[in-house]
């Protein structure tokens, strides 16, 4: 009988992470749906990408209030877990602060201290941000994308973090053994004498609950991620390996328009000649996307990567000035419209069954699409190297190239370009006026 | 331009078998865009003046396609890349200068793996390199302590992360460089970048060139700069709507430096 909270413990850790495992088997699944993408080049610049603004949260800090607090969290995060490692080893062996087996007191105790002090900066933070959510509305909080489930995940993924912190604070401030002790309770020393009368055991089973509830909340949060926009915690970090290394302003040259071009501009070539053996694969099912497995990996992993913060769109000019675009709804849409796809393949045994939707026209409007200015300014916003503008030029590919739908003025724009080498309707051999007009 | 300026093409110059230094790409503004027509001039001035010698393509140029790739018609853009890296390599191009940062991005980083390898850099970034080199000198006080604001334009800052150069020419002539809050990397786009130049703006509630124009305003500039004929364009539309412009000039750093 005495092994039962270990069994238990075991039982809850093995389907917690289980679950979580199996989503984050689909979510690779759903990104592998996308185009393949050769990104094995540049990997020293990859690597300190990643170092730089995942690890270094270099862009993060870029808006200082929040970047600070943000930094706050998140070294709270990764330094609070260290404690969980020790929750799991004592769960499992049923022992009590095995820390203290194998460090001395005073360095056991430095570790918890600093475990306390980030747990309570976390609370702050934590409680500015819901503040800047729900109090004094960021602008950025508030656009149309945010209503409903979006805004309740942001303020959930708060909420836990807070119950979170506190259940360790409690855990920490009820456990007489290690008040006692007087190492590590620099914050906790404070809360103890709340619980001043009650009897041991009281404590006792104040202390295992707290204890029971962390680690059970740390699985259920860690199951809510792949449910929530909240990903990011561990996705930025591939995301910013993949990220773009080029100059933002260049964009990528169809292989397959190159073929079609040098078919046409070659002389020599013979219109009627069958096409070489294998090259009817190559070919593109269509130009441009218009849904999401036209869509590359590295634009799908963008999706699952955002965590919605809105930097991008209060950043877009577009979006500024009222128009409809809104770089972040891009990415939410391409989110949403994936895990709609992945949910059919589930539902019909691993294959894909025509639903009749789409990314273009379902989730994104024309309108949005041919509001953009290409400027870049929501990529250079986005703190996870996140690209939507690269999504926004495939799907005006596609609008263009598969279905000539451009608006009347730039399809004018092009035939004039076709015509005469200028946007506008003038004749070629003008080019050079200039230099004789006084 | 009161002096007359010396445009020679290509063409010219390989009939008398030589080969200039740089290649000058006007683009399709420069060329027959009225007010980038001046900035065109501007320049042409001031490569005169430094001695450069240099050639234009002249009616063998043709539209870059970056506006039809940004309008996301991609054969279009090839097509024209094709015609005009054929027109390039025939003349055995090694170097480009462009005033328009549109064409500058699309040569430099779009044409490569089509066969077009260049080494293109924008007139800002050569204007400074003839003063570096000592090759152009401002002479005259025109914009002592003129407060000037300098509008960085997306394809050249953001997009090939130049914010130096054009900063660097506009010191030189000793006028009081004051910057906007958005500036750099931050920098608000004019308006005109993907194509959006050439058709009427989606709904909202303001055109973007109006938003920038009041960054601008708020610097309280005599002088709006630009380093891209279509911002130019904005930015003086900009200045009309919000009736300045018998207060505040919007030139390019060209013209800055053709008339110090």
């Amino acid at each position: 009988m005495e092994y039962i909270p270990n069994i238990l413990f075991a039982i809850i850790l093995v389907l917690g992470i289980g679950y979580f495992a199996r989503n984050i088997k689909k979510l690779i699944r759903n990104i592998k749906l996308g185009r393949e993408v050769d990104a094995s080049d540049n990997k020293r610049e990859r690597w300190s990408n990643m170092a730089r603004i995942a690890l270094g949260q270099s862009k993060m800090v870029k808006r200082p209030i929040a970047g600070f607090l943000h930094v706050i969290v998140y070294i709270g995060f990764v330094i609070i877990n260290i404690e969980v490692l020790e929750i799991i080893i004592d769960g499992i062996f049923g022992t009590h602060r095995v820390g203290l087996k194998l460090l001395s007191p005073p360095v056991y105790g430095f570790l918890i201290d600093c475990f306390e002090i980030l747990a309570v900066l976390v609370l702050i933070s934590v409680i500015v941000f819901w503040l800047r959510r729900n109090v004094i509305k960021l602008k950025r909080f508030l656009s149309s994308e945010m209503k409903g489930w979006p805004k309740s995940d942001g303020n959930i993924i708060l909420y836990f973090e807070v119950v979170l912190m506190c259940l360790f604070l409690l855990m920490n401030a009820a456990d007489t053994s290690f008040q006692d002790m007087n190492y590590g309770n620099i914050i906790t020393q404070f809360i103890a004498p709340w619980f001043e009368g009650m009897s041991e055991s009281t404590l006792h089973t104040i202390e295992r609950t707290a204890w029971w509830l962390h680690i059970i909340g740390i699985l259920i949060f860690l199951n809510y991620l792949y449910f929530s926009k909240h990903l990011h915690i561990l996705l930025a970090f591939p995301n910013t390996y993949y990220g773009s290394v080029q100059p933002k302003g260049k964009f990528d040259n169809l292989e397959a328009v190159t073929n079609e071009v040098k078919l046409m501009m070659d002389p020599n070539a013979d219109p009627f000649a069958a096409a070489p053996e294998g090259a009817e694969d190559d070919f593109p099912a269509k130009f441009g996307a218009s849904d999401v497995m036209d869509l590359d990996q590295i634009q799908l992993l963008n999706a699952y990567t955002c965590t919605e913060c809105g930097r991008c769109t209060s950043a877009c000019p577009a979006n500024l000035t009222g128009k409809k675009l809104s770089p972040r709804k891009i990415m939410m849409d391409t989110r949403d419209r994936l895990e709609e796809v992945g949910k059919n393949i589930d539902a019909n045994n691993g294959e894909f069954k025509d639903d009749g939707k789409q990314l273009l026209g379902d989730y994104i409007t024309n309108e949005e699409l041919w509001a953009c200015t290409t400027c870049n300014a929501c990529v250079e916003e986005c703190p996870v190297s996140i690209n939507p503008l690269s999504i926004i030029l495939d799907m005006r590919r596609y609008l263009v190239m598969e279905q000539s739908a451009a608006p009347m003025e730039l399809n004018n724009m092009m035939t004039n370009i076709e015509n005469n080498g200028a946007p506008w309707p003038y004749n070629q051999m003008d080019r050079l006026n200039w230099a004789d007009e006084k | 331009m009161s002096e007359e300026l010396k445009v020679p093409t290509m063409a010219e110059m390989m009939a008398e078998g030589k080969q200039p230094e740089i290649l000058f790409w006007v683009g399709s503004a420069g060329s027959y865009d009225d007010r980038a027509k001046k900035i065109t001039k501007a320049f042409v001035k001031i490569l005169n003046k430094a001695n450069v010698d240099f050639a234009v393509l002249g009616t063998e140029e043709s539209n870059t396609g970056d506006l039809a790739k940004r309008a996301g018609n991609e054969f279009l853009f090839q097509m024209q890349a094709m015609m005009n890296i054929e027109v390039l390599n025939a003349y055995e191009v090694k170097r480009i200068v462009t005033c328009d940062p549109h064409s500058y991005n699309c040569i430099k980083n779009e044409y490569p793996s089509l066969g077009g390898n260049y080494d293109i850099v924008h007139h800002t970034q050569f204007i400074k390199e003839l003063m570096s080199s000592g090759r152009l000198t401002v002479e005259g006080n025109t914009y002592k302590g003129k407060r000037i604001t300098f509008h960085d334009p997306c394809y050249l800052g953001r997009a090939n992360s130049e914010y130096d150069a054009p900063r660097d020419v506009l010191r030189k002539t000793n006028a009081n460089l004051v910057e906007m809050k958005r500036h750099k990397g931050t920098a608000l786009c004019c308006g005109a970048g993907g194509a959006q130049m050439f058709k009427e703006p989606e709904k909202g509630d303001m055109d973007v060139n109006i938003l920038r124009t009041q960054d601008a305003l708020d610097t309280q500039p005599d002088i709006i700069a630009t380093g891209c004929p279509y911002c130019n364009t904005m930015m003086s539309d900009g200045v009309k709507f919000k009736e300045k412009e018998s207060e505040i000039s919007v030139l390019d750093i060209a013209e800055l430096i053709a008339n110090s």
